[in-house]
């Protein structure tokens, strides 16, 4: 199990406490898809992706990045529980919407970048610390039940 | 490839950071070491502690060699080509590690800039830092 210290959990709690899910998860998704355009594979029913603009202010894009950031928050709240948590997510990845589990680590990092964006100086080199190791586990979790 | 638009936000952003490079580079790296603690494993010999001499000397040579592949941006294997002969005969990086200094420098930039590291601007760093580690690693075998 993934042992988290005490410092690591109040960086990160007291960094999601601040976080808008639906802000921060509609940006990083969005960021995703342009930062990494090879990602839009998956979202071909999502209508116009065609450039940075029109990614941002597309709402399926925002709508999605919401749900998957709340999804994301699940771990927040029960950091020794992350495994269990998205084993059926995993599942779902894998089976049926199969999804390359590298772009979860993509994911992950870009959210780092969000919120370092967000937060500014208050995201200290120990605090990324925390979150890359978040999103890291997170990554991993969703990759677990891939077969 | 880096298209003129990325060119031309890499040259906006590293203008904004202007005066503040070398902070930003040694930010990068005690970022790194703190992310990522194997990437220690190539410093045995530097006192990594933050804001240490040998992390602040340090950071100033990979910014320095961040803003000449910037002014020679069309022709980065040529302008890093010491750089990526010193990585692939005597450094011997592995690769992997560019990717991490390549976020903790993202990160190191959101932290300052704000809204202003805009998604596109996210795509050309991204890019950009991407293209400066195939070239270090373009000799390696």
């Amino acid at each position: 199990m993934v042992h988290w210290s005490a410092e690591e959990k109040q960086l990160i709690t007291s960094v999601w406490a601040k976080v808008s899910v639906e802000e921060c998860g509609a940006e990083a998704l969005a960021r995703l898809l342009i930062v990494y355009p090879w990602t839009q594979r998956f979202f071909a029913s999502f209508g116009n992706l065609s450039g940075a603009t029109a990614i941002v202010g597309n709402p399926k894009v925002q709508a999605h990045g919401k749900k998957v950031l709340t999804s994301f928050g699940e771990a927040v709240k029960n950091l020794d529980g992350i495994k269990n948590t998205f084993s059926a997510l995993s599942e779902l990845h894998c089976d049926k919407l199969h999804v390359d589990p590298e772009n979860f680590r993509l994911l992950g990092d870009i959210l780092v970048v969000v919120l370092a964006a967000h937060f500014g100086k208050d995201f200290t080199p120990e605090c990324q610390a925390a979150w890359q190791k978040l999103v890291r586990v997170v990554a991993h979790a969703l990759a677990r039940k891939y077969h | 490839m880096l298209t003129a638009e990325d060119k031309k936000l890499i040259q906006q952003i590293w203008g904004k950071v202007g005066g503040a490079e070398e902070e930003i580079g040694a930010e990068a790296l005690t970022r790194m070491f703190c992310s990522y603690p194997p990437t220690k494993t190539y410093f045995p010999h530097f006192d990594l502690s933050p804001g240490s001499d040998q992390v602040r000397g340090h950071g100033k040579k990979v910014v320095a060699a961040l803003g000449t592949a910037i002014k020679n941006i069309d022709n980065l294997s040529q302008a890093l080509s010491e750089l990526s002969n010193l990585h692939a005969y005597n450094l011997r990086v592995d690769p992997v590690n560019f990717k991490f200094l390549s976020q903790c420098l993202q990160v190191a930039l959101a932290t300052r800039l704000g809204k202003e590291y805009s998604p596109e601007a996210h795509s050309a760093v991204d890019k950009f830092m991407s293209a400066v580690a195939s070239v270090l690693a373009e000799k390696y075998r």
